[in-house]
């Protein structure tokens, strides 16, 4: 249990730090830290395949990707808006947009824990093993499974499309 | 949970042992990088009709104590403009990357000590049950310690060679681990003791059966991305002299750059004892009782490791551009078939 509450303070104050931070850098080696923690927290839960996948696909590869972009951008620090003593609601566009989809997140949070019912144990066996994460992943939830792995084909697409230089339909244009 | 059931002294004796074991692959670890590179400069000279070391102890043995001593007095140097706590950090992360990898590496079939233990104890530090998904785990994080050093540096040939490593080691990850995937597959097992388990005897009574007789093409796959994973020549360019100084450690000094020297020897001494539990089988060999097969271990790390070294100083670098090109266009492939092959071959044969 001790080790349950180290894991889930490194994760809840490093996520925190995260969005404190003012050096983008900083901002991903936290993110990693915290899913380092998480990856500790599935260990405690014995479930160590998902714990190692969590550091191979997240801390491994996709913080790596973000990592990249944060050095090549070279952004040293954030610009600080000029609207930033504005209520976040009045904000402009993105802003707003991004202040109402975090009350959401926030309202889903408190209403997920008010429910405080137990959702019962993950169904299809253990999750320890990696023979059953794999029969249950093609079996019971072999659709939501392809159609993630259409979605991120599509997201593929579509970064390949917007990274293109010159896109053959403005070329048509004069 | 069987250990459980002993006495008290049993019980703190496995954990004495335990602790023991710890230790000794830990200072092991740190012997096996000075040994190499002894090793690497003694075989460099040969290949190129030089004597090596030879004046600091009995044929240049201490020279790389000289080294670390020479390198403890001098100064450490951090530039100005440097992210002081990052720069810090990176040798850290790389040297821990490399010595944690070893930890799920088992390297000896479990013994007592001659009686010594009343529970056979495994070689290996921890008996993790997805043992190879931590190696490929710990494989990804040590990129974080070269693209930290090549950023926090802030240096043009630090960024590039850091750029240059970490582009590198993700494209070459995909062959490495699709090569791990199709051993997985013949082993049945994600734990590192199981595959070499299923490697003991032998097929019509005198080919021993070590995966690399059934997956040749995986071991060269895995032979050449751990090259690459390593960023030993011919795939060098994290470092490469003509181009970037010394890529993402031209600005570090003394004991820093010896972390950074430290984790490329024991990435590499990790890399080939992966290799020998994948693909020679272990400790299995003829000639010698079980609870000697560690020292068939040694032989095999070692083979692969001379032939690390052979390699290094007989191939030129290749051009970054075709680094890129191999690993994508030709390896990757390669690797992608041979893992549907070899799953065709499980489905189809029960190989």
């Amino acid at each position: 249990m001790t080790l349950f509450y180290v894991f889930a303070a490194i994760a809840v104050v490093a996520s925190l730090l995260v969005i404190a931070q003012r050096n983008p850098i900083y901002s991903v080696l936290l993110l990693i830290a915290s899913f380092g923690a998480l990856s500790g927290l599935y260990v405690l839960l014995s479930a160590p395949f998902v714990a190692v996948i969590q550091i191979v696909v997240y801390a491994g590869a996709i913080m790596v990707l973000f990592l990249f972009v944060v050095m090549l951008l070279n952004a040293p620090h954030e610009e600080t808006e000029a609207d930033e003593r504005r209520h976040v609601l009045l904000r402009s566009g993105a802003l707003r947009f991004g202040a109402v989809l975090a009350f959401a997140l926030a309202a889903e949070l408190v209403w997920a824990l008010s429910q405080g019912r137990d959702t019962g144990a993950f169904p299809g066996a253990s999750v320890a093993s990696v023979a059953a994460i794999g029969r249950t992943l093609f079996t019971d939830y072999a659709f939501p499974f392809e159609v993630t792995s259409i979605l991120i084909l599509v997201a593929l697409v579509g970064a390949v499309v917007l990274a293109q230089r010159d896109h053959p339909l403005d070329r048509e244009r004069p | 949970m069987a250990v459980r059931a002993r006495g008290r002294g049993a019980l703190t004796r496995f954990f004495a042992a335990q602790i023991v074991l710890t230790l000794f692959v830990f200072v092991m670890l740190l012997n096996s990088a000075a040994i190499m590179v002894w090793v690497e400069r003694k075989v460099a000279a040969l290949l190129q009709q030089r004597l090596g070391p030879y004046l600091v102890g009995p044929k240049g043995l201490l020279q790389p104590l000289a080294d670390v001593v020479k390198l403890m007095f001098k100064e450490e140097l951090r530039p100005k403009a440097a992210d002081a706590f990052l720069f810090g950090l990176a040798p850290i992360i790389s040297a821990t990357c490399a010595f944690a990898a070893f930890a799920v590496v088992p390297f000896g079939a479990s013994t007592t000590f001659f009686g010594l233990l009343d529970e056979p104890l495994r070689l290996q530090v921890a008996d993790v049950n997805v043992a190879v998904l931590v190696i490929f785990a710990v494989a990804s994080m040590s990129v974080y310690g070269i693209v930290l050093a090549g950023w926090s540096s802030n240096s043009k040939y630090s960024l590039l060679g850091g750029l240059r490593a970490s582009a590198q080691m993700i494209s070459y990850e995909l062959s490495y681990g699709l090569a791990l995937a199709s051993v997985l597959l013949l082993g049945n097992s994600l734990s590192l003791t199981d595959i070499v388990g299923r490697q003991a005897g032998t097929w019509l009574g005198f080919i021993p059966r070590w995966l690399v007789f059934v997956q040749p093409i995986g071991f060269l796959i895995f032979m050449t991305a751990g090259v690459a994973e390593t960023n030993r020549a011919p795939f060098d360019f994290p470092e490469a002299e003509q181009e970037l100084v010394a890529g993402y450690h031209t600005e570090y000094s003394s004991m820093s750059f010896a972390m950074f020297f430290l984790a490329e020897y024991i990435n590499m001494v990790t890399v080939s004892a992966v290799a020998t539990d994948l693909f020679l089988g272990g400790w299995h060999g003829p000639f010698l009782p079980e609870s000697f097969g560690w020292i068939w271990f040694l032989l095999k790390v070692s083979a692969i490791l001379f032939f690390y070294v052979w390699m290094r100083w007989t191939l030129p670098r290749y051009r970054y551009d075709q680094l890129m090109q191999f690993g994508w266009k030709i390896l990757l492939p390669l690797a992608t078939v041979n893992l549907l092959v070899t799953a065709a071959g499980v489905l189809y044969f029960g190989l």
